[in-house]
C-alpha cells in the first residue's frame, strides 16, 4: 500500500480539533472499549473504525473522542483487553501529548472471577482484583481469594 | 474504630495469633467467664456443620452470650430467595457479632463488608477457616510448648485441603519451621504456597511414601483424601489405602510427637492409633472451643 493510500484511509475517521485518539485498540475488543470508558453515553462527537489494518495487531480499531481528555486511572481500565493501546491527546488538529496505557494494580469491576463458586457470580456485587502480575495477566479476587489468569478472563 | 473482623488467617498479625494463644489458654483454665452477658450472637450457619457450630455455641454459652440463628439455610429465608446482601443487613441491626458458615467462596469477606458488626468467617466453601487453623495453633502449642521450630508432616489432600493451606501461612510467621508435604500427585501442595515458602526461604521437602520419614515429626497433620477430587476413581483406590496412619508406623516416632486432624476422619486414620498417647485429634476439637472463646473475646476487645 503506497503511503497517500494509507493517508486517506486514516481519514476515513474524520480528524477531530480537540480531544483524545485512542488508536491500537484490537478490533475485537472496540465495543467493549466504548461501554468501559462510557463512550456510549458521552454527548460529544465520538468517530470509530474497526478492522483498520495494523502491523502489530494484524487488524485494529481506533477511536477519536472530541473535547474528552481521560484521567489515566480511568483510561488505563482498558490496559485488560486493549494492552497496547496508544492515546494521541490533541489540541487544534495537533497532536501535543502520546501517552500508552498501563495495567493498574487494581481492578474494580470489569472482570468476572473465574471461579464459578465465587459469591460474586451469584449476587449483584462489584468484583474487586489486586493485579498480582501484569505480564501474564492475574487476578486475585478480593473474596474468594482465586486468581483469575489472563486465559481465564472474561469482561462483563 | 474499624471493627476487627476475621474472614482470612492473613487478616491476623503475628501478634494477634499470639494474643490468641495467650487468650486461649486463660480461657482453658477457666473457661465460664461471663464476658458477653447482655449481647446476642448471630450463628448463621448456611450450610450445615454440626461439628464448627456446636463448637461456636459452645463458646458463646460459656461467655454467657445469646445466640439467635438458623444451622442450615433451608429454615431460613434464605429459601424465599433472599439475597447475602439482605440477610447480613438484617442481622446485623439485631446481633452484636455474627459467626457465618457459608458455601460460596468469597461470602464472609462480602458479608463483613455490609455488616455493621464484627464477623467470623467459620468456612466459606473451599476458601477459608481461619478458627480451624487457630485452634491448630493451639494444639501445636500446648503440646510443643512453643510455635517455633516445628516441623510439621503434612498427609493426604494437600491441594483442596484449606486448612494445610492456611496453617502453613500462619506457621510460617514463627520461626524455623520446617514442612514435609506427603501427598499422591494429584493432590500434592499447591505451587503457590511452595513459592511463599522459598519467599521466605522457608525449608520444605515433599515425599510420595507415607513412611518411617515421620520419625523426625514434631506435628502429624493428617487429611481426608477425598473420594470426589479424583477424575479417574481408579487413582482414587490407588491412594486410598497408601496415607493411612497405623499404630505400627508411631513405634520410632518422637515422643513429643502429637497426630493432628481437622475431624471428621475416615479412614485415613486406623482406629488403633485412638489409644496411643500420640493421638491429640479429639483433644484438638476440644481446644477448638478455647480457640473460639479467645477469638471472640479478641473480636469485640472484651478483654
Amino acid at each position: 500500500m503506497t503511503d497517500k493510500l494509507k493517508k486517506r484511509l486514516k481519514l476515513k475517521v474524520s480528524a477531530i480539533n480537540n480531544g483524545t485518539v485512542i488508536d491500537h485498540i484490537p478490533s475485537e475488543s472496540l465495543f467493549k472499549v466504548i461501554s468501559i470508558l462510557g463512550l456510549d453515553k458521552l454527548k460529544t462527537q465520538v468517530t470509530f473504525g474497526f478492522n483498520f489494518e495494523s502491523e502489530k495487531l494484524g487488524n485494529k480499531a481506533v477511536v477519536k473522542v472530541a473535547d474528552v481528555f481521560f484521567e489515566d486511572d480511568e483510561i488505563n481500565k482498558i490496559a485488560l483487553i486493549a494492552p497496547h493501546a496508544k492515546l494521541n491527546i490533541i489540541r487544534d488538529y495537533e497532536v501535543i501529548e502520546k501517552r500508552v496505557v498501563e495495567v493498574p494494580d487494581r481492578i474494580v469491576g470489569i472482570v468476572k472471577c473465574f471461579n464459578p463458586k465465587c459469591i460474586t457470580n451469584h449476587e449483584e456485587i462489584t468484583t474487586h482484583f489486586s493485579v498480582v502480575s501484569k505480564k501474564p495477566i492475574e487476578l486475585k479476587c478480593r473474596y474468594c481469594e482465586k486468581i483469575t489468569h489472563e486465559d481465564q478472563m472474561v469482561i462483563k | 474504630m474499624k471493627k476487627k473482623d476475621l474472614i482470612s488467617i492473613t487478616d491476623y498479625t503475628r501478634e494477634d495469633y499470639l494474643r490468641i494463644m495467650e487468650l486461649a489458654a486463660d480461657f482453658e483454665k477457666n473457661p465460664n467467664q461471663k464476658l458477653l452477658e447482655g449481647k446476642v450472637v448471630a450463628t448463621l450457619f448456611f450450610e450445615p456443620s454440626t461439628r464448627t457450630r456446636l463448637s461456636f455455641e459452645t463458646a458463646i454459652n460459656r461467655l454467657g452470650g445469646r445466640i439467635i440463628g438458623f444451622s442450615d439455610a433451608g429454615s431460613s429465608s434464605v429459601t424465599k430467595g433472599e439475597t447475602l446482601h439482605d440477610t447480613i443487613r438484617m442481622v446485623s441491626n439485631y446481633a452484636d457479632l455474627i459467626v457465618m458458615r457459608h458455601p460460596l467462596e468469597g461470602s464472609a469477606r462480602y458479608a463483613a463488608e455490609v455488616s455493621s458488626v464484627p464477623v467470623i468467617n467459620a468456612g466459606d466453601g473451599a476458601n477459608q477457616h481461619p478458627t480451624q487453623t487457630l485452634l491448630d495453633m493451639y494444639s501445636i502449642l500446648k503440646t510443643q510448648g512453643s510455635l517455633d521450630n516445628i516441623n510439621i508432616f503434612m498427609v493426604g489432600d494437600l491441594k483442596y485441603g484449606r486448612t494445610v493451606h492456611s496453617l502453613l501461612m500462619a506457621m510460617s510467621e514463627f520461626k524455623n519451621p520446617i514442612f514435609n508435604f506427603i501427598a499422591p500427585e494429584e493432590l500434592e501442595m499447591p505451587q503457590e504456597y511452595k513459592l511463599f515458602l522459598k519467599e521466605r526461604g522457608i525449608r520444605y521437602f515433599e515425599h510420595r511414601e507415607f513412611t518411617d520419614i515421620i520419625s523426625e515429626a514434631d506435628i502429624v497433620y493428617m487429611t481426608r483424601v477425598q473420594k470426589e477430587r479424583f477424575n479417574d476413581p481408579i487413582e482414587y483406590e490407588k491412594v486410598k489405602n497408601v496415607y493411612v496412619l497405623r499404630n505400627s508406623m508411631l513405634a520410632h516416632t518422637k515422643p513429643n510427637m502429637r497426630i493432628l486432624h481437622p475431624l471428621p476422619r475416615v479412614g485415613e486414620i486406623h482406629t488403633d492409633v485412638d489409644a496411643n498417647e500420640k493421638a491429640y485429634y479429639f483433644d484438638q476439637a476440644r481446644n477448638g472451643v478455647f480457640a473460639r472463646e479467645a477469638i471472640i473475646a479478641h473480636t469485640l476487645n472484651l478483654k
